[in-house]
């Protein structure tokens, strides 16, 4: 099982790598110093495409190819740069350093008529189990809770189910499911009792936010780390980050580069 | 058009032509064949090691679908696979007969011009037309109408949008085979002072009868396969349906859903998934081939 595992994986790296090699092949000037490579979660993507955008010292490249990719792209050097959506396991962050570029926050969404606007994490946590399947039982209207939640591999449900569900309960097999964020909150923008989640960048009008343990969704309260359903964004490079790389690491994490990622919905790292 | 006769000309004209033709239409359709076998192969060499590593029982069997926790149950994909393909002969089976007796029996000829290709212009809307139509209009229609409750995405709602999809496939075949009668059967029939009615009841739908059945097992096969409209309004819950109005997931909408994010295990699980319903959907192609070999033969 595990050669598989590993064959399948070596496959994936060694994709990476031609294709790696292929853009530099292209790009053969004598500034290649100045070309950062970056490979990983598919969350992050999105956002370092934007950082990329609006960085002037070289050329940067991303991939995506999911957090666990990422991270063996920066132990393999098959990246400069790894992203990672999700905390380390201890074993997978050995030799690597890990800087955190930005923080989202994972928003409790419902729909807009609902009156409930806060559960305690809990409740919310029994809402998944599929323990609480009425809106009355937290104070809510005589209503079944209709569960939704995202595909088994996602990230976003990866950091909800490390928050809330923990290692003991798992999300209840009647949650409807589906494998797009903006879906997920359409699906709740027409059900009344509907409840789902949703990074903090696709909160709209069309739902409501919850507050959990009291904490509503905010840029500060995630930066502050008040609001406690938050997943850090992390650049990954084996030792400490040198050349092209640490510069555009001091890119992301300067003032224009932090204001990029508040721009589009994430919440810098230091706010003050 | 030019371009083509002067290419006859050239083939005409020319010594080496047939054999140079020959070879490119043999290598034409090997290249289709060597594709569908390249398919195969890379599907089984991925997915048939889960399936091993855990068990064909373990697998097929296996009621729980985890896999970032280790759990490949594919049984309660199969059983929604099968709910909704049911459900879509249900519906699809009672319209898709009656619209191919009405247009290969009872319509006279204009309507008849004027509907067959609308009907076949139904198997050319994209299925995601279809799946947003079921998720926009269905879908609150079932969850707001529904005595029973239920959130609307639904086995019932998957089973309506594919039953409308398989009338196609269903009224297509079927005419077909109701064409295929000899007129004599009819003129006989009718001779012995039968009606109409009892025509068609009586002669003609037992003499297409293996027709018919290969455009059921057809329209099934469709149904099985389809993966964008049922993604959109069964609800995806990995459960066995308790109810019509329980959400349900299908063999194809495991692998669509999932497929972004798999990697290692779970990928291999989600080509395993493939390997399942490339059996099923072999399965029912080979047994429709068969029906209406049957037929072809009975009729000889």
């Amino acid at each position: 099982m595990s050669a598989i595992t590993h064959h399948y994986r070596t496959a994936g790296g060694v994709l990476l790598f031609v294709a790696t090699a292929c853009t530099r092949a292209a790009d053969a000037r004598p500034a290649d110093a100045g070309v950062v490579t970056l490979a990983g979660s598919t969350s992050i993507q999105p956002f370092a495409e934007r950082w990329a955008e609006e960085y002037d010292g070289g050329r940067v490249i991303v991939q995506s190819g999911g957090s666990t990719a990422g991270i063996k792209a920066a132990h393999d050097g098959t990246a400069d740069i790894g992203m990672s959506s999700r905390t380390l396991q201890p074993a997978e962050s050995k030799g690597l350093i890990e800087t955190v570029v930005a923080r989202d926050g994972i928003a409790i969404i419902v729909h807009a008529g609902n009156p409930v606007r806060a559960l305690s994490l809990g409740q919310l946590q029994g809402i998944y189990a599929g323990s609480i399947r009425n809106w009355n039982a937290v104070g809510g209207r005589d209503l079944p809770i209709t569960v939704i939640t995202r595909e088994d591999g996602s990230g976003t449900r990866d950091a909800f189910e490390q928050f809330v569900m923990g290692p003991t309960h798992e999300i209840t097999a009647t949650a409807l499911v589906t494998a797009y964020s903006g879906g997920l909150r359409k699906m709740v923008s027409q059900d009344p009792g509907a409840i789902g989640y949703v990074t903090f960048s696709q909160l709209n009008t069309q739902v409501h936010s919850l507050a959990i343990d009291g904490i509503s969704p905010s840029e500060p309260a995630i930066a502050s780390g008040k609001y406690r359903l938050q997943r850090p964004f992390v650049f990954l490079t084996r030792g400490a980050p040198t050349g092209a790389a640490l510069q555009f690491i001091a890119f992301v994490l300067s003032d224009t580069g932090q204001r990029v990622a508040r721009a589009q919905g994430l919440a810098p790292v230091a706010l003050q | 058009m030019m371009m083509i006769a002067r290419a006859r000309r050239w083939v005409a004209t020319t010594h080496l032509s047939d054999g140079v033709i020959e070879r490119c239409l043999l290598f034409a359709a090997l290249s289709a064949v060597t594709t569908l076998v390249l398919i195969t192969l890379f599907i089984l060499r991925e997915g048939l090691p889960v399936i091993f590593d855990r068990g064909p029982m373990a697998f097929l069997g296996g009621v729980k679908w985890a896999p970032s926790r280790g759990h490949f149950g594919l049984l309660p994909m199969i059983a929604g696979t099968a709910v909704v393909t049911l459900g879509a002969l249900v519906i699809g089976l009672p319209l898709g007969l009656a619209g191919a007796i009405a247009l290969a029996e009872l319509a006279p000829p204009r309507a008849r011009r004027l509907l067959k290709p609308m009907i076949e212009l139904l198997a050319g809307i994209p299925s995601v037309v279809y799946g947003f139509i079921g998720m926009e209009i269905l879908v609150p229609f079932i969850r707001e109408r529904g005595t029973l409750g239920g959130p609307g995405y639904s086995a019932l709602a998957a089973s309506i949008i594919l039953g409308i999809m398989v009338l196609p496939t269903i009224i297509g075949i079927s005419i077909d085979a109701l064409e295929a009668v000899p007129r004599s059967y009819r003129d006989g029939s009718r001779a012995l002072g039968a009606t109409q009615w009892q025509t068609i009841t009586g002669v003609v739908l037992p003499a297409a009868r293996n027709g018919i059945v290969a455009a059921v097992i057809l329209g099934m096969g469709r149904a099985v396969g389809e993966t964008m409209a049922v993604i959109m309004v069964a609800g995806n819950a990995v459960q066995f349906p308790g109810s019509l109005l329980a959400p349900v997931r299908t063999l194809t909408a495991n692998i669509a859903l999932e497929m972004s994010y798999a990697t290692g295990a779970h990928a291999q699980a989600l080509f395993a998934t493939g390997i399942v319903l490339f059996i099923l959907s072999l399965a029912l192609n080979g047994i429709a081939g068969r029906v209406r070999a049957v037929r072809k033969v009975a009729a000889a």
